[in-house]
């Protein structure tokens, strides 16, 4: 059984294809998204779409606060750029779509793992796991042995040992890595469709349940084409601009 | 993990192993003979002893172990057969490498130089094995080399060992270095557990014991004793023993540097050096004599207070910077056009890294083995006109790079296949990339066979073919 992971798709075809084609060649029996389909990008519409599909075929999704502020309209705290972006998007969804991404779960418990956008300890508060800190909070917030999160634009992967010792790494793309049982394991699978760790090329991660290993990928994609479709739809020119840089 | 689970007797079938003869009651593990019906060969499986209030270090080793050994391919590891789960049953099976391990030479020495060369020539071949496979070991001891019955020798033990596309289990567990004590380098001492050149100190250790009956640093059980090491200087091997000859000598010193940047920059470039002695750069550390005074002890303790270990990138990164570059030259033969072309993209090769090591190799062909009298007068002389040739063919790169004498080597193979005999001679030194000329004229290739095109074929590692193109509308000599 071996699962793939995409999170943050944030509204990026090219990205989010390229990844879905990836996991397929990998073998994935089965998808789980981890929130923030929309924002930032040119195609909610279609990715959503593509989502709403794969949910009704079994797939994993839980929400992002990206796909909750397009759901419920953007609130004031938000950046100036994303605001702008989710005002937009608003505007590219059908109403069952609005509702799609309203009504998605926090959290989701499945296949003996955690699946949430932001943390275990606070879902609904967007808390970012920056570091061993939090991941140690989240962590302990659950029994869970694998817990997969987004939110974090970096890929990461956090590890507790049953006397509480943390420790972190930082993956190597393609290198399966044994994540065995006794010890707990946050994720980060990194970005699809908006990477910031220097690398432009998609992210994404396989968890192999049989084996209990998880790999992490990077797969490019045409962010040239992605970004001229946010710049043509008046989006932000920088939402494009950082596709190259992976920033 | 609970202890009753894991205490096994002979007899008994673990996952289809059966338990066959408990060879060794160890601190932290056991090993029993196992067969299954499954698996042919001889096999050996490792159980952790669990006790209850044993080093929790004892525990995550065997899980490091359990995490990087099934990674691991080739002759320098013991091969990797199965495991069982680390929660309820914890062991490994893995290759049965018989006999001894080098543990028992110690009580021998010291050796003889030419064993104490080829020891530390095949330690050193396996360990850069190892770091091209991202793992240090980083427990390099005697009681963890064997050898084959063909001579390779195979590292085990990897409890403390850490990949560098793994997390490292070990890296936040513990507060005290972690190693042997004798064998610990400084970085790890100082906790840094990324340098792959702590294995070259550990064999250097290793190497130092086996040439003078002593240990360069004693035995300590305290860090405090272990940081000593950081500071003071070990008594010149010769000095213990005045037949170790000047290039021994300075192979060991150059290990047992206290900054890793001054050994050697990789384990490939130590094989070179202990299989080609002769062509080794002597520095005043060959020629130091008994202990350093205490002005300089001093000054080292001045200069080691509060320096923290420099971090060089992953295992991989390092090799990457080191590579051994061979240029076989066929000197006598080759067209002027050729040599300037096979100089030119020699050069340009080793420009790019500053720490890679340039091999000239020529090949005199000999007939079948017996048949030649190369020891003779004329066999003399041709072999040194092949050396005169390369070291000038490779003067331009030398003086253009500033190459040290340490990093540029000639070689000249009596062979009746040159072919073979540079493949081989890559093989044994580890060489990453080959660069050769390749014949000019098609008629001559297809009566003498093309060298090049061989080499391509059975070569281990890159190689790059030279051609000086034909002009347009050139016909080739026939």
């Amino acid at each position: 059984m071996k699962l793939a992971l995409i999170t943050d798709i944030h509204a990026n075809r090219e990205a989010f294809e390229a990844c879905l084609e990836q996991a397929h060649l990998h073998g994935a029996d089965r998808l789980a998204f981890l929130g923030d389909f929309v924002g930032y990008g040119a195609d909610p519409g279609w990715v959503v779409e593509q989502v709403q599909d794969l949910v009704a075929q079994g797939a994993i999704a839980v929400r992002g606060n990206h796909d909750e502020a397009v759901a419920r309209g953007p609130s004031d705290h938000l950046v100036e750029d994303a605001r702008r972006a989710i005002e937009w998007t608003r505007g590219q969804l059908t109403p069952a779509q609005l509702d799609f991404l309203g009504t998605l779960p926090y959290t989701r418990e499945d296949l003996g793992c955690l699946f949430v956008h932001a943390n275990a300890y606070a879902p609904s508060a967007w808390d970012y796991i920056l570091g061993r800190g939090e991941a140690v909070r989240s962590m302990m917030a659950t029994e869970v042995r694998h817990t997969f999160c987004g939110h974090v634009h970096q890929p990461a992967l956090y590890h507790l040992s049953s006397t509480g010792k943390i420790a972190n790494f930082t993956p190597v793309p393609g290198v399966a890595v044994p994540v065995p049982g006794h010890r707990q394991w946050l994720a980060l699978p990194g970005s699809c469709g908006q990477p910031r760790d220097g690398n432009p090329a998609a992210s994404w991660a396989m968890f192999d349940l049989a084996r209990l290993t998880l790999a992490f990928h990077r797969v490019p994609y045409d962010h040239d084409a992605t970004a001229a479709k946010i710049i043509a739809a008046g989006l932000p020119r920088a939402l494009g601009d950082r596709l190259h840089q992976g920033t | 993990m609970s202890g009753g689970m894991v205490n096994f007797s002979a007899g008994e079938m673990v996952d289809g192993f059966l338990l066959e003869e408990r060879l060794h009651q160890g601190g932290m593990a056991n090993l029993w003979r196992v067969t299954h019906p499954e698996h042919r060969g001889p096999m050996l499986m490792k159980v952790p002893r669990i006790k209850g209030g044993e080093d929790p270090a004892t525990i995550v080793g065997f899980e490091v172990e359990m995490m990087i050994l099934p990674m691991l391919r080739g002759v320098h590891v013991p091969r990797f057969i199965a495991k069982g789960d680390f929660a309820t049953r914890p062991y490994i099976v893995m290759e049965h490498i018989p006999g001894e391990s080098l543990r028992p030479r110690l009580d021998a020495a010291p050796l003889p130089i030419d064993e104490i060369a080829s020891i530390g020539a095949r330690v050193a071949t396996a360990l850069h094995d190892l770091h091209r496979q991202h793992v240090i070991h980083l427990d390099v001891k005697p009681s963890n080399i064997l050898f084959r019955p063909t001579g390779e020798a195979v590292l085990v033990d990897f409890g403390l060992s850490r990949h560098d596309h793994l997390p490292d289990l070990l890296d936040e567990e513990f507060n005290l270095p972690m190693g042997t004590g004798p064998y610990m380098s400084p970085e790890q001492v100082q906790f840094l557990r990324s340098e792959p050149r702590s294995d070259l100190f550990a064999l250097g250790v290793m190497l130092y014991h086996l040439t003078t009956g002593q240990r360069p640093f004693g035995s300590p059980d305290s860090v405090r004793g272990l940081r000593e090491r950081l500071y003071q200087q070990p008594v010149a091997p010769r000095r213990h023993r005045p037949d170790c000859p000047p290039w021994l000598q300075e192979i060991i010193l150059r290990c047992l540097e206290v900054k890793a940047d001054q050994r050697h920059p990789s384990a490939a470039h130590l094989a070179h050096d202990l299989l080609h002695p002769d062509q080794m750069p002597l520095t005043e550390r060959a020629t130091r004599d008994g202990a350093p005074s205490k002005l300089q002890t001093w000054r080292r303790w001045f200069s080691a207070l509060g320096a923290e270990p420099s971090v060089r990138g992953t295992v991989g990164d390092q090799l990457k910077r080191a590579p051994i570059i061979l240029a076989a030259v066929d000197v006598e033969n080759a067209a002027e056009p050729l040599l300037d072309l096979l100089r030119e993209t020699v050069r340009r090769l080793v420009a790019t890294e500053p720490g890679a090591r340039l091999a000239c190799v020529g090949v005199m062909r000999i007939n079948r083995i017996g048949m030649d009298e190369l020891t003779d007068k004329a066999g003399q002389s041709l072999h040194v006109k092949q050396l005169v040739g390369l070291k000038h063919w490779a003067r331009p790169i030398a003086q253009g790079l500033g190459l040290g004498t340490g990093l540029l080597t000639f070689h000249v193979l009596e062979a009746p296949d040159p072919a073979a005999a540079i493949v081989e001679f890559a093989r044994r030194t580890q060489v990453d990339h080959i660069v050769m000329g390749a014949r000019a004229s098609s008629a001559l290739r297809r009566y003498l066979g093309s060298v090049s095109s061989e080499v391509v074929a059975q070569a281990d590692c890159t190689v790059t073919v030279v051609r000086v193109p034909l002009a347009q509308g050139e016909v080739e000599d026939s």
